[in-house]
């Protein structure tokens, strides 16, 4: 047990990597044992990120250095900084990993029956691993270089992923947009790394930061940067790839790309704070992250409503929903350097950003589960032409009915806790602001109270008559997602108490992950 | 249970009692309604003034006219909120070089 808690970070990232190249070796001796090793490597690597969050949140900031004879010496003996491929794991880092590992085994879970009868499931289940194994790299490196090497295997395996069913040509069109914008977004983040590590010889996130001088050259890195990662995440204006993905990703996989975005926006938080936090006024950045956020809830909510495609209108929720964590937590990086307003409302208002974060995974992805069942019996997605549904799926019905009041933020649902935690600390900041986020969930709710309308309710229709109610592992895959909802509703205090507010402690304490990789540095 | 961040107390636990309770109140006052009409016959059948009703799977109406007002008031915004959606690749690359340079603009300004 010793050794699994000491060398977790390593085998989180090589277990499933390792799973990916021998998947399509075991896919040739059938789908059973393809199936059941999926499943025991993706059960071990959830086990590990619940050891290594077990370790996190009793011991606190976990260094682990590949090759050094001690995991935990970032800093070689004879040298000042930090030389080899690291992972810094902190309680945002960990609390991104466990909402990551969630989503990935509902998804895998649903994909199961999904896929059934269909063509090249092997390359399928790798790419779902290389994601995987991408998604959680990007949340647990401690090295710039690292970070675009992760960001780059979840895009590629992500881009392999959306166009899957290469049969439907808008679904290669989705993967095409994807693997373009992800590309010119990566090179972006490659750039900016290149500066800084031409002025400050380094690549590991916290020597950058103890060295970071703010000149010019890093400001316009950390522009290039956080752009990178708003397009990552479909940030208004620059969310215009994310409908066309997401709407002909198929099942299983919407979500996961989807909180492949949240990774982004981690990667975001963690530039923003831990990179340049500290002696820098944080105000600018902070505003920029606000606007963003604001343009990102209205324009997002506004599209959606007016979709008639039930998966582009939840492609426009996803992203006014990022919207509400980028408010959240850039009202606390613009506060960053005021004590005060920090400590009054900014930790709040980036406790209610993060909590959302892991809420919109639960809920978001239950509802593109849903989209996706539906999309399975009716082979279609335009709500025009559905009616009725609910007679004859209503378990798919009942999880939409969650999702939807979850997203909206009505009382009890966990979307109304984080919503609750960003309108009051937001107020306080700017009360416009948090004006603008209440309106937004109420076309939120008039949404998808449309969808719930034109595809659940009324009489049953003539031409869906055949209808019926989706397999079982489609229904336990968003089960697993609604049973995490619920908890997270009846308990929202012990949830910021055990995982977000260490979260939301780890990014505005940036002298302690500094230290955990330069402690030992005179 | 109670979630006692920001400035209010949030107990879903209380949201929950009060919902059952409700939710029983109503059933109740459902149970205590009118009895004596008879199914099937033209006492259940829907009346708009005389027109000539037609069969229930044609009443569901399409998901494109549901909030029809709306989207009418709205017109000149969703128009212009249509014009820079225009599915080409090369023009979302064009809005990323536009914000990353405004944004290295604030920034460098703002330094």
């Amino acid at each position: 047990m010793e050794f699994l808690t000491e060398h977790s970070p390593a085998l989180i990232i090589a277990l499933p990597l390792l799973a990916a190249f021998v998947i399509p070796l075991l896919g040739r001796a059938g789908a059973p044992l393809r199936d059941t090793f999926n499943v025991a490597i993706l059960g071990f690597t959830a086990f590990l990120v619940a050891v290594l969050a077990l370790d996190v949140y009793t011991g606190g900031t976990r260094v682990y250095t590949f090759g050094a004879t001690v995991p935990e010496m970032a800093v070689p003996q004879g040298y000042m900084v930090p030389v080899r491929i690291m992972f810094e794991v902190d309680a945002i880092s960990i609390f991104m990993a466990l909402a990551t590992t969630v989503v990935t085994i509902a998804a895998f879970i649903y994909s199961l029956q999904f896929l059934k009868g269909e063509t090249g499931q092997e390359r399928f289940y790798s790419l779902l691993m290389l994601l995987f194994v991408g998604m959680l790299g990007l949340e647990l490196t401690g090295d710039m270089f690292n970070m675009f090497v992760f960001l780059e295997i979840l895009s590629i395996a992500g881009a392999g992923l959306a166009s899957y069913r290469v049969n439907m040509a808008d679904a290669v069109e989705g993967g095409f947009k994807y693997i373009v914008i992800s590309a010119v977004s990566a090179l972006m983040v490659l750039f900016a790394i290149g500066i800084l590590y031409a002025q400050y010889n380094l690549l590991s996130i916290a020597a950058l930061a103890h060295n970071m001088q703010y000149n010019t050259l890093d400001m316009i890195a950390l522009g290039l940067l956080a752009i990178a990662f708003v397009m990552k995440l479909a940030g208004v204006p620059l969310h215009m790839w994310a409908p066309d993905t997401y709407a002909v990703a198929p099942a299983g996989i919407t979500p996961m790309i989807y909180t492949s975005s949240a990774a982004s926006m981690y990667a975001l938080y963690r530039v923003t704070f831990t990179l340049y936090g500290g002696a820098f006024d944080t105000g600018a950045i902070g505003w920029v992250v606000i606007i963003l956020g604001v343009l990102s809830m209205f324009i997002g909510v506004m599209m959606a409503i007016h979709q008639t495609d039930i998966k582009r209108l939840m492609a426009y929720h996803a992203i006014s929903q990022s919207g509400y964590m980028l408010l959240g937590v850039g009202v606390g990086l613009a506060v960053l350097t005021d004590p005060v307003a920090l400590a009054s409302y900014g930790r709040d208002a980036m406790n209610g950003g993060i909590f959302h974060i892991i809420n919109n995974a639960l809920y978001k992805g239950m509802l593109f589960l849903t989209a996706e069942a539906i999309f399975f019996r009716i082979g279609t997605r335009d709500l025009n032409r559905m009616g009725g549904l609910g007679h004859k799926m209503k378990w798919t019905a009942a999880f939409f009915i969650i999702g939807a009041l979850a997203i909206s933020g009505i009382p009890p649902f966990n979307g109304f806790a984080s919503k609750l935690l960003i309108y009051e600390s937001v107020f306080r900041f700017n009360p416009l602001l948090s004006v603008i986020a209440m309106f937004v969930s109420l076309v939120t709710l008039a949404s998808f109270t449309k969808v719930f309308y034109s595809a659940f309710t009324g009489a049953e229709m003539p031409s869906l008559g055949q209808v019926r109610e989706v397999p079982k592992s489609m229904l336990i895959g968003m089960g697993v997602l609604a049973v995490c909802i619920i908890f997270f509703s009846i308990f929202p205090g012990l949830v910021v108490d055990a995982i977000v507010a260490p979260a939301t402690d780890a990014l505005i304490d940036q002298a302690s992950y500094i230290n955990g990789v330069m402690g030992a540095v005179p | 249970m109670v979630f006692g961040y920001g400035y209010a107390v949030w107990a879903p636990i209380v949201w929950l009692i009060a919902i059952v309770v409700l939710s029983v109140i109503a059933l109740i006052w459902r149970s205590r309604g009118q009895k004596s009409y008879k199914k099937g016959t033209a006492q259940t059948d829907v009346f708009i003034s005389g027109v000539k009703v037609p069969p229930e799977e044609l009443r569901h109406v399409k998901a494109e006219n549901v909030y029809w007002g709306f989207f009418e008031a709205l017109k000149d915004f969703y128009n212009g909120m249509m014009k820079p959606h225009t599915g080409i690749v090369n023009d979302y690359i064009l809005w990323f070089v536009a914000v990353s340079v405004i944004t290295v603009l604030i920034l460098v300004l703002a330094r």
